[in-house]
């Protein structure tokens, strides 16, 4: 006999938008299957709107009883993702994927490079370490986004700079007389400081270019390759490791990531 | 112990099997070839053991009968979903031998890689395989080079002579109908391949690192990325999720799952345009790695299993045969000379 139907999606309702900026929202949505299939921050869930197909987002946010997806508006799917509002429904099914396991970075120094909606992999490794400052040495997050329109997450920005996260966020470009941070993410990997970087723990989230350019940047501090963690993302049609499509070498994305040692995919060719 | 029917016992037979199976087999579509008034020999419903090709390989597999080139998953409306239905009866397949050792790698990936395909377990419970017999190599086949020209954990297995079948049937359900109509009891092993035309050696030293030197090249002129030799291919299950809607808001519809290719353009796009391989000869790398190397190393065992298919249905005449035979020990050669 067969198993449990993975593909059949569930019910779940839009409890709040959040309007980040024009092209990203988050949809915090209801979720009551936390005790049979709890969440960890860098898993994700296809999310499934009938006629349009769909598509695998991050978790950005988990409560006892709900979800966030921090959603860039890029494609059909997310186009019409963005036409519904608080009491509508989205389908969706999940969780996949490894995730974070926060006790990874527990005693030690932590630095997280993100760059714009690759922020959302790692923002609940943000909120628990907010929370649990204490059980780290250091946390530091580098951000960037391409303008100061496309900042996202502000609100949480200023919770985590209150409660003691080293916080740079910055631009790739800004109007004139923007008072904050302006270049890539890798301008400020060189300005860290380390008690011992020897044992820090650095993860790599964004877009490829950026990963690939922040690890030569990481690299180049001297900073040890085999503490370095990567979230990746690539197409997906199922999150089961059946469609193919996010494969990699021997490595398919979904079920074996999408968090990964940097030193176990770096000779990984696409 | 086996039987021998005559083709009007074993087509009793089959009467009997189509009582809880469908009968999937190779045959003949007149007509509906690649060039004009061809014909074309796939998979299809047979009653009657004179309506299967005997004497020629198939030009795509059997594989549509396990996952279907189009394949409803569930129907929607606004609220809800509702799962597809299941055919009402179960299959039973002719294959060759190489096709059979090709279902061992759709169940690695159906049932093994993650958790278990609630479809393909669905189909798969109620399949029965039949080997036919390989009296003789066809064109392009390596099984022997493969190791998949032996056969062994079939349900039944049949030698096709001059309108005689003779089958040997560990299968009790399917054996109850040929006791039936058998001619009499004989000893039956199933022909197999010793030797074919064409050899592969697939390089022992190959490493990642072959995907960056230049013996992909050549493919970028040459292939046009049609995707037949994976669309062709037994051990190929790529798809891609697919929604159709029947009412004109759109509300209502079904979710499909449909083959696809690593060598579309869309097979690695994602929202916002992002492709991963361009290139025809990057997409001919990432297939052939797959089937010669990566699979292998995460299933334990090889994916290609030699059926030749891809060689015979390449419309630019590219061959795998030859890729593996001599380019892949070219880009070892350049791997080792570059010192990476």
């Amino acid at each position: 006999m067969a198993n449990k139907n993975e593909y059949l999606p569930f019910r779940s309702e839009i409890l709040e938008v959040i309007k980040h900026a024009e092209l990203e929202y988050t949809f915090r949505m209801s979720y009551d299957r936390g005790k049979e299939h709890p969440v960890n921050p860098g898993q994700f869930f296809e999310i499934s709107i009938p006629k349009y197909g769909e598509a695998p987002i991050s978790v950005s946010g988990i409560t006892d009883h709900s979800l966030d997806f921090t959603i860039r508006r890029v494609g059909s799917l997310t186009d019409e993702i963005f036409e519904n509002y608080v009491g509508d429904h989205f389908f969706m099914r999940g969780p996949y994927g490894n995730g974070f396991n926060v006790n990874m970075f527990k005693g030690k120094e932590v630095i997280l490079v993100a760059g714009g909606s690759g922020l959302s992999p790692v923002h609940g490794v943000i909120d628990y370490f907010a929370d649990h400052l204490d059980e780290i040495k250091k946390l530091t997050v580098i951000v960037g986004f391409k303008s100061p329109d496309d900042i996202l997450f502000k609100e949480d920005q200023k919770v985590w700079l209150e409660k003691g996260i080293h916080l740079i966020t910055t631009v790739d470009h800004a109007p004139e007389g923007y008072e904050g941070h302006v270049g890539m993410v890798t301008k400020y990997i060189p300005e860290l400081e380390f008690d011992n970087m020897a044992k820090a723990i650095a993860v790599v989230v964004g877009p490829p270019p950026m990963i690939k350019f922040s690890i030569l940047e990481l690299k180049k501090i001297g900073f040890n390759e085999n503490n370095i963690w990567l979230s990746e993302s690539r197409k997906m049609c199922c999150g089961l490791g059946k469609c193919g499509h996010c494969r990699i070498g021997d490595v398919y994305i979904c079920q074996d990531g999408p968090v990964f040692k940097y030193t176990q995919i770096q000779t990984m060719i696409d | 112990m086996g039987y021998q029917l005559s083709g009007q016992a074993l087509t009793s037979a089959f009467k009997k099997w189509s009582a809880e199976y469908d009968i999937y087999a190779p045959m003949v579509f007149e007509g509906t070839g690649r060039f004009s008034e061809t014909d074309v020999i796939r998979y299809g419903k047979v009653t009657d053991p004179a309506q299967i090709v005997w004497d020629e390989r198939s030009e795509y597999s059997f594989k549509d009968v396990l996952t279907p080139v189009c394949q409803v998953l569930f129907y929607f409306t606004e609220n809800e979903v509702k799962e597809a239905d299941f055919p009402p009866k179960g299959a039973i397949i002719f294959l060759r031998s190489c096709d059979l050792h090709a279902v061992k790698r759709l169940d690695f990936m159906f049932l093994e890689n993650g958790p278990e395909d609630y479809y393909y377990k669905t189909l798969r419970d109620r399949v029965k395989f039949v080997l036919m017999g390989c009296e003789h190599p066809f064109e392009d086949c390596f099984c022997v080079s493969m190791g998949t020209n032996v056969s062994t954990d079939y349900d039944a297995a049949v030698n096709a002579k001059d309108g005689e079948y003779f089958l040997d049937c560990p299968d009790a359900t399917l054996a109850a109908a040929l006791q039936e109509f058998a001619e009499r009891t004989c000893d039956v092993v199933p022909d197999h391949v010793e030797e074919d035309d064409v050899e592969v050696t697939i390089p022992d030293n190959l490493t990642n690192a072959i995907a960056k030197t230049s013996i992909w090249d050549e493919y970028d002129k040459r292939c046009i990325k049609c995707g037949r030799c994976t669309l062709a291919c037994p051990t190929c299950t790529c798809w891609s999720m697919q929604d159709i809607f029947y009412t004109e808001n759109g509300k209502a519809g079904e979710r499909r799952r449909v083959q696809t290719s690593c060598m579309f353009d869309d097979y690695t796009t994602v929202a916002g345009g992002g492709c991963f391989r361009q290139k025809a000869g990057e997409r001919m790398r990432f297939k052939v790695l797959h089937k010669v190397m990566d699979f292998n190393t995460r299933a334990g065992f090889q994916m290609c299993v030699g059926c030749g298919r891809c060689d015979a249905i390449c419309p630019e005449y590219i061959s795998l045969t030859n890729c593996i035979n001599t380019k892949l020990p070219q880009g070892m050669k350049e791997v080792l000379e570059n010192g990476q």
